[in-house]
């Protein structure tokens, strides 16, 4: 049954088989897209045509390949500058947020804690409307009363920021979090009694010891809103971000410049996997 | 912990520091719009364009039997999704955590990684291309002679129950081996020693065990399968309704906000609800979700 134990060969050959059918499960979606990006074909299936880059590189109006897309170059950058700036202010907020709740004692600090976890169990999709909602509303009692017109309190490019670091800073908070647990307090408290402030204390003690945990939630808060649609959905205004963008192709006019696209993004999240596991193996070993 | 150590001050700047800007975080972005969530599914627009109370909202929610009919759907799929989630990947996370190596399964946990931070668009898009009448499955199905006809599965509830468990197992499998990982292997050789047989170890140890992680995933994966849109909207047929695509509709097709907010709201009910029970009854704390 487990590693120490013996076990009959069917089982264990049973067994084997339905771990590899799962991982066949797995990558077949990936696959699939992957491999019809580079098929010499205007649809997106079989029958294999023959090996082309035309989805990536052509210019012409039959094909207008990914780098080509001036509306798909667009959306990508959009996502990517969005991602950064959701990441940067979840990665702040969501850090304060765990040293506020980890090493504080106020006032209704469960309730707090509470209201911090729930973006965890509401549905994106609630979160969209929400803020859809309340800032719609805040923007009309603006221009009411004040006659200005914000463009933030509308579906646009902040609106989505706004909406996407609402869960970003729960996650960092949690990560965080977890490694502050690790933290011996008494480290800071050295650095109290050496009359350094509360604040050089965090900074230059507390804050150096997290720095592991703090980009690596940056990079989860990063991927979050990379690829994030419930929410950003109901949110976005003129520029579309890529999730977006893509969604709307598939609803509406499929080519395999979507493939292309796809492929890139698997292509560079495995990159980043791999990298990422062979450090974490130096760093074991 | 802190004041016993140092002298209390009568004000701490710090926690002032700290809290402004959580305060304003929770606040303005989840307390205020889900109030005014709450308060606009309650207004309807009268003749003279002004907001005025009303229940015509959740009214129209229980007359009509598409509405409560795609809400009763969408929950019941969603817990029967979880379920599928658990049968399908405990094996898994069984066999990754005490089966094979760490080395080995390193390389597994990398594999499972690459589908979640991908993201399910790309994903979704994936099934769809190999699922379609002119897909790949079909295409290859029929190329080795097993079919003749191209079998329709794109745009079934097949379809989009496939989809929505791709995209939610994997936030099962995490918490799941996490906590198989704690358990002692010599408590099961202790109990094969004395004669147990898999069924009697799995069934009182193992699972009693991973309890605290089945739960966690459990919440997870119901959360995003009931609060989905994508799969059920790109896979899923015209019979498949999914209660966000009510939602979805309501905003950005009518334009009835305070419609949508009601529903949305009884989702927001419907999916607290049930994750409250599950913590209840598993005496498990919010937290530990997250974790």
């Amino acid at each position: 049954m487990i590693r120490s134990l013996p076990n009959t060969a069917a089982y264990t050959l049973g067994y084997r088989i339905y771990v590899a059918l799962f991982f066949l499960f797995l990558v077949m979606p990936l696959i699939a897209i992957s491999v019809l990006a580079f098929n010499d074909s205007n649809y997106i299936a079989l029958p294999w045509n023959g090996f082309t880059l035309d989805w990536f590189f052509s210019a012409t109006d039959e094909r207008e390949g990914l780098f080509a897309d001036s509306n798909l170059m667009e959306s990508i950058v959009t996502s990517l500058t969005t991602a950064l700036i959701v990441a940067t202010m979840s990665m702040v907020i969501g850090t304060i947020a765990a040293l506020l709740f980890e090493e504080e004692q106020f006032k209704f600090k469960g309730l707090l804690y509470f209201l911090a976890l729930t973006p965890l169990v509401i549905p994106g999709v609630i979160l969209g409307i929400s803020i859809l909602l309340s800032s719609t509303y805040a923007g009309n009692l603006i221009e009411k009363n004040f006659g200005i017109d914000i463009e933030l309190f509308r579906p646009s490019y902040w609106l989505v920021i706004f909406g996407q670091f609402s869960f970003g800073a729960t996650y960092v908070m949690l990560l965080v979090a977890a490694r502050l647990k690790k933290f011996d307090r008494s480290l800071e408290e050295a650095a109290l009694s050496l009359k350094a402030t509360r604040i050089q204390a965090i900074w230059y003690v507390t804050i150096p010891f997290l720095r592991p945990a703090i980009i690596g939630a940056f990079i989860v808060a990063f991927l979050l809103s990379f690829s994030n649609i419930n929410t950003t959905i109901f949110l976005v205004g003129s520029d579309p971000t890529l999730p977006i963008d893509l969604y709307s192709r598939i609803r509406f006019s499929s080519t395999p410049v979507l493939n292309a696209i796809s492929f890139l993004i698997v292509l560079v999240i495995t990159l980043f996997a791999v990298v990422n596991f062979f450090i974490k193996r130096k760093d074991t070993t | 912990m802190q004041q016993s150590i140092k002298p209390k001050k009568p004000f701490n700047v710090t926690l002032y520091l700290l809290i402004i800007p959580v305060l304003l975080w929770l606040v303005l972005l989840i307390v205020l719009p889900h109030l005014d969530l709450l308060i606009s599914s309650f207004q309807i627009e009268n003749d003279n364009g002004d907001k005025v109370f009303s229940l015509d909202n959740y009214i129209a929610f229980f007359k009509e039997e598409i509405y409560w009919l795609t809400f009763v759907k969408t929950a019941a799929y969603a817990i029967g999704v979880t379920a599928l989630a658990f049968i399908v990947t405990f094996p898994i996370a069984f066999y990754l955590t005490k089966v094979i190596s760490k080395k080995n399964a390193a390389f597994f946990i990398l594999l499972l990684l690459i589908p979640l931070w991908v993201g399910e668009l790309v994903t979704v898009y994936g099934w769809m291309v190999l699922l379609g009448d002119h897909g790949i499955i079909n295409h290859f199905l029929m190329a080795i002679g097993l079919i003749d006809e191209p079998i329709n599965m794109l745009y079934t509830d097949f379809s989009m129950i496939l989809g929505l468990l791709y995209m939610s197992m994997l936030f099962m499998v995490v918490p799941v081996m996490s906590t198989l990982e704690s358990l002692d292997d010599s408590l099961i050789e202790a109990a094969s020693d004395l004669g147990a047989s898999k069924w009697t170890i799995f069934r009182t140890i193992i699972i009693p065990y991973s309890m605290p992680g089945i739960v966690s995933g459990a919440i997870i994966v119901f959360m995003l399968v009931i609060g989905d849109y994508l799969a059920p909207n790109i896979l899923g047929g015209k019979s498949s309704l999914w209660f966000t695509e009510q939602i979805y509709n309501k905003f950005l097709t009518t334009f009835n906000w305070n419609e949508g907010a009601a529903f949305g709201f009884l989702l927001l009910m419907l999916s607290s609800g049930i994750i409250w029970l599950v913590l209840k009854l598993s005496g498990q704390k919010l937290d530990r979700v997250g974790s």
